[in-house]
């Protein structure tokens, strides 16, 4: 592909004898939307603060625009969007001043700012409650002004740590039009999520990280054909442990996988299976046939389903 | 010695820390009216109330007004707790509950512009606030000499040593419970450091417990400045000041960096 924006080799972070990461290579082109995929505790965030030229990795090698963040960290951020996972807004100033104080930190001319403010107070829906204390907003507002904070230095490589949690639906739509945009215009970007539909919207190319590494690598349609079947079926049985099903529906299935709530079978054509199923006499409280989704492949890499 | 830890970390950057704090000094208008008036209450009380009552106090053979005494000594305690609510409650909140330092730092800033911006902050407001308390005390007639405006530099360097003293503090602070230990150790210092009366009325031990307190050591500074008694003690006591700073600003920087980028 074109220019290398992002370079990391062999990234680790260690808190105290803990190593939440463990050594993570990605590069990530210039114009790329690039995910980070896991569960609890993975090493998303870890990871997102070191590329973000916060913290300092414990180990290993990063390159940003070409700098070494760790010796050219105030250039690197001047160019970098940051929205972190958990708000950071100064509860102290009102809406606007917010944005306006964000943009002093970046040195923007004034009159620069206040052009800006405007637009991204438009943008994030938050013109009316431009002189509110930032206290006084609700949980999705603070959350859609921390994103409209990081874009007032107008960055190259926006990072964005779950964005859209704590979103209603709406507002998440508007995000994803703006990143659209962001992206046509050749911005870069990065994002955590826990929403599949998301990731697989919104990420050209995309890992999955479990206990500090990365785990699968590749783009969204690419990574459920390799790591997935074509279709699921999905049943749901009257018991309290769908695991009691696992041997009754091995034969029907090359992987069969138990949830607490139900049973998966990655199989082929799954209407061919259902039909066998209800052939052999078991009886589904409800049974449902799609295609393989994100969510599969999340499932099957980090384990957090049991049996294969 | 200051001039040696301050510019080995920190950018011209840190003004915008100096900034922010100013735009939210501004809406919180009521704080900064209090702090003006705090010593004006101050002065009042003590040349109304206790001035009457004690009458002269004999000092280095000379015999001065009770006010004129304690005057110098309450610009140390104003400093003092100047400090304490700016470097230890405002730099709370914003390190631990706002998180606003965070935000701060995914810009060009970096922790030593943080620290160094805050140490800029107390030193502005405490140039402000001395001089507004050299104003009082001068219209009150509590001065007897023109070496008081000695006192407003002297006053910046009390205000960063417990600044920089307020600010490490405020590191180990995990939540508004502690706030307690913070008075625990701020009252007694304000009560026993010397500077509603001369230290010699202590017995020797307690002396020596005193004479370790910053405040002690920042009143008697003070007052020899206000009443124009010099004395090459006055050197080691601004040394004293000036190196508790430094301390507490190494300290500061280091666990700033360890909480805010681990
Ligand atoms: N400052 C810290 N000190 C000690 N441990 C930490 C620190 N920050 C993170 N960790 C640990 O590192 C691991 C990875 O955390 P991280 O926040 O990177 O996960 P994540 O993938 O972002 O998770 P989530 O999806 O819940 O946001 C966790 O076990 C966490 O407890
Ligand atoms: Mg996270």
């Amino acid at each position: 592909m074109s220019e290398t924006i992002l370079e990391a080799h062999g990234l680790v972070k260690r808190f105290g004898d803990f190593e939440a990461v463990r050594g993570i290579d990605v590069s990530i082109a210039r114009g790329e939307s690039f995910g980070f995929l896991g569960p609890n505790g993975a090493g998303k965030t870890s990871t997102m603060r070191m590329i973000s030229a916060v913290s300092a990795p414990t180990s290993g090698s990063i390159r940003i625009f070409g700098l070494d963040p760790t010796t050219d960290g105030p250039a690197v951020r001047s160019r970098l969007g940051v929205v972190p996972q958990e708000d950071n807004l100064e509860l102290e100033l009102s809406v606007r001043l917010n944005l306006e104080m964000f943009g002093r930190y970046f040195d923007l001319p004034r009159r620069v700012i206040r052009e800006r403010t405007r637009e991204l107070l438009a943008f994030a829906q938050l013109s009316e409650r431009a002189e509110d204390r930032v206290d006084d907003l609700s949980g999705g507002m603070k959350r859609r002004l921390t994103i409209a904070r990081a874009l007032i230095n107008q960055p190259e490589l926006l990072i964005l740590d779950e964005p859209t949690t704590g979103l209603d639906p709406q507002a998440r739509h508007l995000l994803w039009d703006r990143l659209y945009r962001l992206k046509r215009d050749g911005v870069t970007l990065i994002v955590t999520t826990h929403y599949m539909d998301e990731a697989e919207q919104l990420c050209d190319r995309l890992v999955v990280m479990d206990h500090g590494r990365i785990v699968a690598e590749g783009a969204p349609r690419a990574l459920i054909e390799q790591h997935s079947s074509r279709e699921v079926v999905e049943l749901r049985f009257s018991t309290d442990s769908h695991e009691e099903f696992l041997d009754v529906l091995a034969p029907f299935a090359p992987r069969v996988e138990a949830l607490p709530d139900r049973a998966l079978l990655y199989v082929d054509d799954g209407d061919a299976t259902l039909h066998d199923i209800h052939a052999s006499g078991l009886t589904p409280a409800s049974a449902l046939v799609r295609r393989s989704s994100l969510e599969d492949v999340f499932l099957r890499l980090t384990g957090r389903t049991l049996v294969d | 010695m200051l001039t040696r830890v301050l510019p080995s970390f920190g950018s011209r950057r840190s003004w915008r820390v100096f900034e922010r704090n100013f735009m939210v000094y501004r809406t919180q208008w009521l704080m900064l009216v209090s702090g003006f008036f705090e010593p004006l209450f101050y002065l009042l009380s003590i040349g109304i109330g206790l001035n009457r009552l004690v009458g002269t106090i004999d000092v280095g053979g000379r015999p001065i007004s009770y006010a004129a005494f304690v005057a110098p000594g309450m610009l140390a305690t104003s400093m003092m707790n100047g400090a304490v609510i700016d470097s230890i409650f405002n730099t709370f909140f914003r390190l631990r509950i706002s998180h606003a330092y965070d935000a701060v730092l995914s810009t060009p800033l970096d922790v030593t512009d943080v620290a160094l911006g805050e140490v800029w902050w107390a030193l502005a407001r405490a140039a402000v606030y001395s001089a507004s308390f050299l104003v009082c005390m001068t219209l009150l007639g509590d001065t007897v000499s023109a070496w008081v405006i000695l006192c407003w530099p002297a006053a910046l360097v009390v205000s960063l040593a417990f600044s920089s003293l307020g600010l490490a503090a405020t590191t180990y602070i995990r939540s508004w419970q502690d706030f307690d230990l913070v008075s625990l150790v701020q009252l007694p210092i304000f009560l026993f450091s010397a500077t509603f009366f001369p230290i010699s009325v202590y017995p020797r031990w307690l002396g020596a417990l005193v004479a370790a307190s910053p405040l002690y050591q920042a009143a008697t500074l003070m007052r020899g400045l206000g009443l124009g008694q010099f004395s090459w003690v006055m050197i080691p006591r601004l040394a004293y000041l000036v190196a508790l700073g430094a301390v507490g600003l190494t300290i500061a920087a280091r666990r700033f960096r360890r909480i805010l980028v681990p």
